[in-house]
């Protein structure tokens, strides 16, 4: 595979100034969230270490034709499988669940790695159907591809994970040409399965306890003091009192006492609407909208169905988060664990975006290319 | 170049512009939810954000100190400590509650009661779990700041009384706000606030109560204080100045002793009251911290009744002492001639019925008192003498005059639960009992027996309205209350100088009831009274093997006329006569008030007393006498006026 006419120009700047100025924001709130309380302090700089290393990486991985990639989408849905499989052998515990494993002096979390491989495979198996239209066999085919690891994730157990490979292929298969009917027919058996997680007679048999614990304080959050509830609670109350124009940076009461659950990560957008008001939000939702549609228009000009799928696939899943992560702060959904793409703090977590917008500008580069 | 993506290079444009649709219409639902959220519903929010960052403690305001007539301090505040838990967050609570109750010292079960009880209460709003926090207490709290965040401690002050119960009637006691107390308030009072429960502690409440001070903090998630706004400072209450003399009240006590019964010594000629003791009586500093339902319970039903206040609350026979005022019934109604005289062989009879003399009974000396004139009747409480003067004057006229001078009314003393006794008369019998009055009834009460009951103050009060030429002064225990209430009489001077040289000839006379009691130099004048007790088959039912013997009376006063003091003391159940109980008290209290007047300069102030100028709740006027009679025939108030 040759490296032919790849400038600098043809990077998406557009796509890596949104990028950038969704880490800012990110960087800022971080800051303005750990500057003050004991053992937090220079969080923000570890999250810019990380940020400057994504950066690396996706341009590193930009540089990488992605057929070579996807040529080997077998061996590293293998390795995949292998890993996800061996972390809940060997993976480190914490807070009751295995998701880490240690390498090179860092915890990474196999799951995440997990989520970018799927989106290759998926995108290698849509590219493959020929049909304009997805046939029923095709189908399930790709819910197995998705289902294996998708319970090894659940058995972590990392139910939040896990949830994010369902858009993935839910986008790529009404891309490759899912029938109208199947897409009813596959919506309403999700909106049945949602319904019977919320459904207790049925929801006991279906999660664990934890589960149905945030299940129930997600629709009753007054019952639960301490637990989710409260911390639904306290996020509605955060970004409730920010009103339309905030209480400032680092003058957030709910973010600077520490009322906000994980208000670094997780809940970071709670932190973010407390100080910088419905204005705030106003800017970092448009930038994730810019984000995101700057994706699919990517998809749109890919040279190939291929390279769509990869794109979209990157898009399904970031929509995905930022979708159930701002739903969960605004209390519109139960508490899942799924950071906020960009913003939230964590290394695994900020290392699969830019290696999943790394396959993107890889696309890009190569959309000229025969 | 791989085999498996040639030709493929027609891309589902339709469909991805249907993603971008979905996209912008997610951003915008969540832009809606945001909306809701910060400006729809922004205040509501804005408050609870609030509420969790601003926790308010109160800082209690001390009560107003009680200063004597001198200025010396009878009841005062100490600091102290109470233990606070924090409930805003149950689950935190239940966790900590194991090493609570290791580091306190308080039973876990004890603690959960307290949670129970308390559960209906804001969550937001700390309960005291243990009221006085030793210093062992307070810094376990200190050392376990970070670790037990649901403790905190909140300065008190206490009321602090003398010991052994001086005076303890009269102050009273405080206790926590009861929450008929908390409703009738007007939102003033919220639970666990410290109220006057009884006597001038509930009387002066507000007076005594200043207004509590409120610190305001700002607390982050683990309930630890990060930085302070405003303080609101508390305005402690103020204090009062009572008419009570402090010497005095010390003989008085000590005179008493533990006998059951009551003192009241007050200044005829203001109305104010200088020492004021009732026996049995409980410690009140129990009752300032807190005192547990059982022990409340035992005090409540202590046959004894030590939370009566008797100076003001026992309603007993007057006994002999009423026959001063059956004496001035007949002196101003000059319907039987002053000359009038009896013959008495120890007994009488009467509507066939014989009435004994005590003297008939009397163990040593002779058992009749032969012909007997007024003042002879007085000198030696000749019961046959008055016999006569009732049956001939009969109830109407005896008990207007008792009504008149103030039996069967409050006399508006300034103290909570007063109560009124019973001047009994026909038209009582008939709203009561539905019969007619049996004119033997007439000789009972001529002598002071019989239905008629008074209390201590009513009868010191009487007595020295009397020799102060018919002017009552309503008592009152504030030290020189303006525009004291009083009552005045015409009554001739002619009596008033028979009735008080009869006084006077019963301590200064030869065979006067109280000739022990005679003090050189001063004029003390009285009546003593040996009344049996009444009820007595309620009585026998308490304790079976106890034999209930007499009470006595003594109400004496100096000089002979216009007196400075003025002293009722009830002894109950002595098994002595009214002179030998009672009597020695009452000259142990006057002696006493010469002593000081003739030694110690009249102003001053001793070291004990506060360097502030006593302030004088000036205001305050003492209520009017409540004219109000007693529809019970009852010896003695079972309950007694409190909240609990």
């Amino acid at each position: 595979m040759k490296d032919a006419a790849q400038g600098s120009r043809d990077y998406d700047w557009w796509l890596i100034a949104i990028l950038m100025a969704i880490c800012a924001l990110g960087v800022l709130e971080i800051y303005s969230a750990t500057h003050a309380s004991g053992g937090l302090e220079g969080m923000h700089y570890k999250q810019i270490r990380w940020l400057v290393f994504g950066f690396a990486i996706m341009f590193a991985l930009s540089r990488l034709d992605y057929h070579l990639i996807l040529d080997q989408a077998p061996l590293l849905y293998a390795i995949c499988l292998v890993a996800l499989g061996s972390v809940l052998v060997l993976g480190s515990s914490r807070f009751g669940a295995r998701r880490w494993i240690h390498l090179a002096g860092q915890d990474f979390q196999v799951s995440e790695l997990a989520k970018l491989i799927i989106i290759i495979v998926l995108a290698r198996f849509f590219a493959e159907v020929r049909s304009d239209e997805l046939d029923l066999r095709d189908v399930l085919k790709a819910g197995m591809l998705v289902g294996v690891p998708l319970a090894l994730i659940l058995k972590q157990p990392d139910l939040g994970t896990a949830l994010v490979l369902v858009p993935m292929l839910a986008v790529g298969a009404f891309l490759a040409g899912l029938k109208w009917i199947h897409a009813g027919i596959f919506t309403l058996a999700g909106v049945l399965l949602v319904g019977a997680v919320f459904y207790p007679p049925v929801s006991k048999h279906l999660l664990k306890p934890y589960q149905r614990e945030r299940i129930t304080s997600f629709l009753h959050p007054e019952e639960d003091a301490k637990g989710s509830g409260y911390q639904l609670l306290q996020s509605k109350i955060a970004v409730g009192s920010g009103g339309f124009w905030g209480k400032g940076f680092g003058n957030g009461s709910q973010n600077q006492l520490g009322y906000i659950p994980v208000r670094y990560s997780d809940f970071i957008m709670a932190a973010w609407a407390e100080e910088q008001g419905f204005k705030g939000v106003l800017l970092a939702l448009g930038l994730y909208m810019a984000l995101l549609l700057r994706l699919v228009q990517n998809a749109q000009r890919a040279k190939d169905r291929a390279g769509m799928f990869l794109v979209m696939g990157v898009a399904a899943a970031l929509g995905f988060h930022v979708l159930v992560n701002v739903a969960m702060v605004i209390g519109a959904m139960p508490v899942t664990g799924i950071p906020l793409p960009l913003m939230s703090y964590g290394g695994s977590a900020t290392l699969f975006v830019f290696m999943a917008i790394g396959l993107v500008m890889n696309v890009r580069l190569r959309r000229f290319v025969n | 170049m791989s085999y498996w993506f040639r030709n493929d290079n027609r891309l589902p444009q339709t469909r991805l512009a249907i993603v971008s649709y979905f996209i912008v219409g997610m951003i915008g639902v969540l832009l809606l939810g945001f909306w809701k959220l910060q400006v729809i519903d922004s205040d509501k929010y804005g408050q609870m954000a609030e509420q969790n960052r601003v926790r308010s403690i109160p800082i209690i305001a001390p009560r107003g100190r009680m200063l004597d007539r001198d200025g010396r301090v009878l009841v005062d505040n100490r600091p102290s400590f109470s233990v606070l838990l924090l409930r805003d967050d149950p689950k935190l609570v239940e966790q900590y509650l194991p090493a609570i109750s290791d580091g306190l010292g308080v039973p876990i079960d004890d603690l959960r009661d307290q949670l129970q009880n308390t559960r209906n209460l804001p969550k937001f709003q700390p309960i005291v779990i243990k009221p006085e926090a030793s210093s062992a207490d307070l810094d376990f709290i200190e050392s376990h700041r970070s670790d037990i965040p649901v403790l905190e401690m909140l300065s008190v002050s206490r009321r602090r009384y003398l010991p052994n119960g001086f005076l303890a009637h009269a102050t009273g006691y405080v206790g926590e706000a009861s929450e008929t107390q908390i409703e009738n308030s007007n939102s003033k009072l919220r639970p666990g606030d410290v109220v006057g429960k009884f006597g001038l502690e509930r009387q002066y409440n507000d007076i005594l109560m200043g207004t509590d001070g409120m610190r305001r903090v700002i607390v982050n998630s683990v309930g630890k204080e990060v930085d302070h706004l405003t303080q609101q400072d508390p305005i402690p209450g103020k204090q009062i100045q009572l008419s009570i003399d402090m010497d005095l009240q010390q003989v008085a006590e000590q005179s008493l002793g533990q006998r059951p019964g009551a003192v009241v010594a007050l200044d005829p000629r203001t109305g104010e009251v200088l020492a004021m003791v009732s026996r049995p009586t409980p410690d009140p500093n129990d009752f300032a911290v807190r005192i547990s339902a059982k022990e409340w319970k035992q005090l409540n039903e202590d046959p004894l009744k030590p939370l009566l206040n008797r100076a003001i609350q026992a309603q007993l026979a007057p006994g002999s002492v009423f026959k001063i005022v059956t004496a001035t019934a007949m002196l101003e109604d000059r319907q039987i001639p002053e000359s009038f005289t009896t013959y008495c062989p120890g007994y009488g009879t009467f509507y066939g019925r014989q009435f004994k003399c005590w003297v008939y009974s009397s163990k040593k000396g002779p058992t009749s008192h032969g012909s007997t004139d007024l003042h002879e009747a007085i000198l030696k409480s000749c019961d046959v003498f008055f016999y006569t003067i009732g049956m001939k004057m009969g109830i109407d006229r005896l008990s207007y005059y008792g009504d008149k001078m103030g039996i069967g009314h409050k006399t508006g003393i300034d103290l909570p639960s007063e109560e009124a006794g019973l001047m009994p008369s026909e038209a009582w019998v008939e709203r009561v009992f539905h019969r007619k009055w049996y004119a033997g009834e007439t000789i009972s009460v001529a002598i002071g027996q019989g239905a008629i009951t008074t209390t201590p103050v009513q009868l010191a009060r009487i007595i020295g309205g009397l020799a102060s030429g018919g002017v009552f002064k309503q008592p009152h225990l504030l030290k020189d209350a303006k525009d004291v209430p009083e009552q005045r009489f015409s009554f001739s001077e002619h009596t008033i100088e028979r009735i008080t040289d009869g006084m006077y000839g019963v301590v200064n006379q030869p065979g006067g009831t109280g000739g022990q009691l005679r003090l050189a130099g001063i004029e003390l004048s009285g009546k003593s009274g040996t009344a049996q007790v009444i009820g007595y088959g309620t009585r026998a039912k308490l304790s079976k093997q106890k034999k209930f013997e007499d009470n006595a009376w003594f109400v004496g006063y100096a000089p002979r006329r216009n007196p400075e003091i003025c002293v009722a003391v009830l002894v109950q159940e002595s098994g002595q006569h009214g002179g030998e109980a009672a009597g020695p008290v009452v000259r142990d209290i006057v002696k006493a008030y010469y002593d000081k007047k003739n030694r110690v300069p009249a102003g001053t102030v001793t070291a004990e007393a506060s360097n502030t100028s006593p302030v004088n709740a000036t205001a305050v006027v003492a209520p009017a006498v409540a004219v109000k009679a007693n529809e019970a025939a009852s010896v003695e108030t079972n309950g007694n006026g409190n909240e609990r």
